[in-house]
């Protein structure tokens, strides 16, 4: 049979490989621009990376401490060490009405949003009625609407998850949106060739097809969240990370401050990196 | 050289005075003109014709992917009027999902059927193409020509009694493509479907075809059928033979001597090219 000796003789093009992959799609991040290929591996990145950290903060304390800049300015890395081991409890608290707020809102919003992307995107009659609203919701500082919220809902979770819903929302859909609208033809006719229904056709060609944009989307939904939640909080009510924030800089407790901006990074660094894990494993065919 | 044509002993599926009509915004457009033929049971038949002419019109048509504007497509005598699980499809460019690795390209006509998946057959054939220990690769990963041949397990995986083939080889090169011709021919002698391939390339159709279909250009019309008698199986060497080369010029003299002998088609200036090629 010929077929044997067929497959050792047609060369297999890596085609993965190259980098004129990048065809499809509007990536707005490089994902592997924070894990590395594969991740930091390598003993000696490793090393690297620590040995760059420890450059970084201890030139911070030197310059900081050897300038004389005054606490209420910017406080070593040291001071902020103190401030979150002493004050790890109490903002720990905080952290916890943040991550409600965030969670549920974003939760609320992501659903409805992708829920509306895949609906719309099948009628382009409602979509083109509805766009101008979800431009508006997006391009609308949803912090501005808070105070109302808060007169409304007064100053417990509502207000703020209502105000991360709105922000994540949007972003979730026109997103995803973007994504449900590539059309490719000859998929759709392959699987109906298959005797495909609308419904199976949405399923299996559509939503795969639709999951990087997706993926980038609901990434995009929780970072907006995270910042709508700690802005609320700033905004209104006694507690969350948002309304720390306010409380130490007022009382010019600095470290205390940059405490909570650190743990707020490293949530936006989570988020970053769970999306990331998450588009690697679902969305990676394309990349 | 045949000129006049044998018509099938037992005819499995028949294409009767096919006109398709597209609305296009600069008009009506007639793909299909009084376009008929009769495929024989077992049979392995060509469709050429020059681009734009309507082929992937035809195919469609007869995989129940679009309905005609008149005229009737039959399969087994009973009319096809959507997709039809006896018709197996390959398309032009391997049309893989990107996102599945080849078993679970595989696997996606038994998904949307909701059936078991003959695994012993899927094997056998994936070992007659040689994909066997590539089940669990991706599309990118493979070349053209192994994209193509798995496209033809995975049209083949539900044993379809038809299968149409729309340029299937159309994008790979001239020696995979000989490769894949050999390959599906002895599929073919093995399996016996029935098969209307379409093609651009007429040695292609010579080597593969027990008659070629010749359509003229849009709007496609039934110019000429040849019956190629070479004995089966065929080798490559055939195609340096004098009848071969016969054959391929009279096919080619078929497709240029009558460019445009319509009088209906109104929308010459539309464009080109297909839609869903
Ligand atoms: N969905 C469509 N809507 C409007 N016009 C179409 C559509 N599909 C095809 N056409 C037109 O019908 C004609 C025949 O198209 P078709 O794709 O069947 O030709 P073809 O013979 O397969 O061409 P090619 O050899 O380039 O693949 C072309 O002029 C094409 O532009
Ligand atoms: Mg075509």
């Amino acid at each position: 049979m010929v077929d044997k000796q067929l497959a050792d003789k047609i060369p297999t093009f890596e085609r993965g490989r190259g980098n004129g992959q990048a065809d499809q799609g509007v990536s707005i991040t490089n994902w592997s621009a924070l894990m590395g290929r594969g991740g930091a591996r390598q003993f000696g990145e490793i090393l690297a990376i620590i040995l760059v950290a420890v450059v970084m903060i201890g030139g911070a304390e030197g310059l900081l401490r050897g300038l004389n800049v005054p606490q209420y300015v910017m406080p070593p890395p040291s001071a902020i060490a103190v401030a979150f081991y002493t004050d790890f409890q109490f903002i720990w608290e905080h952290l916890l009405h943040t991550l409600v707020e965030l969670s549920a809102g974003y939760v609320l919003g992501a659903v409805i949003g992708l829920i509306l992307a895949a609906v719309i995107t099948q009628f382009p009659f409602i979509e083109k009625i509805v766009a101008p609203y979800i431009l508006m919701l997006i391009t609308m500082p949803m912090l501005a609407l808070v105070p109302l919220l808060i007169l409304r809902f007064g100053f417990g979770y509502e207000p703020r998850i209502i105000a991360v819903a709105l922000a994540s929302g949007p972003m979730v859909m026109i997103n995803s949106a973007t994504g449900f609208r590539r059309v490719d033809l000859a998929k759709i006719a392959l699987a109906r060739s298959f005797g495909a229904s609308t419904f199976q056709i949405f399923l299996k060609i559509r939503v795969p097809m639709a999951l990087p944009m997706i993926v980038v989307g609901l990434m995009i939904g929780a970072i907006f969240g995270l910042l709508t939640a700690v802005g609320a909080e700033m905004v209104g009510g006694g507690f969350g990370l948002g309304n720390r924030l306010t409380t130490f800089s007022s009382m010019i407790q600095m470290p205390q401050f940059f405490a909570v901006i650190l743990i707020l990074s490293f949530l936006g660094i989570l988020i970053y990196v769970i999306f990331f894990l998450i588009g690697k494993k679902w969305a990676s065919w394309q990349a | 050289m045949a000129l006049a044509t044998t018509s099938p002993a037992r005819v499995k599926m028949s294409v009767k005075s096919a006109i398709k009509i597209y609305d296009t915004k600069s008009g009506p457009l007639s793909a299909l003109d009084n376009y008929s033929m009769d495929i024989g049971d077992g049979e392995f038949a060509c469709v050429v014709g020059p681009s734009g002419c309507g082929k992937t019109t035809l195919l469609w048509s007869m995989a129940g992917l679009h309905s005609l504007s008149s005229g009737h497509i039959t399969l087994d005598d009973q009319p096809v009027t959507g997709p039809h699980p006896q018709i197996g499809m390959v398309f032009q460019e391997a049309n893989l999902l990107p996102w599945r690795n080849l078993a679970r390209n595989i696997r996606l006509p038994f998904e949307i059927k909701r059936e078991k998946p003959d695994q012993t057959w899927i094997d056998h054939l994936l070992e007659r193409v040689g994909l066997t220990d590539f089940v669990g690769k991706f599309p990118r990963e493979l070349s053209g020509g192994m994209q193509q041949r798995a496209s033809i397990v995975r049209a083949l995986s539900f044993k379809p009694s038809v299968l149409l083939m729309d340029e299937p080889f159309g994008a790979l090169d001239a020696f995979t493509r000989d490769e894949m011709n050999m390959l599906l021919e002895e599929i073919w002698l093995e399996t016996r479907k029935t098969i209307v391939f379409i093609t651009h390339n007429i040695a292609e159709a010579v080597f593969l075809s027990d008659r070629v279909f010749v359509m003229t250009a849009r709007p496609g019309r039934l110019a000429k059928v040849f019956d190629i008698p070479f004995p089966r199986p065929r080798s490559l060497d055939i195609m340096a033979t004098r009848e071969v080369f016969d054959l391929v010029n009279a096919i080619k003299a078929e497709i240029q001597h009558r460019p445009t002998m319509t009088t209906s088609n109104r929308t010459a200036g539309a464009r080109e090219g297909s839609a869903h090629g």
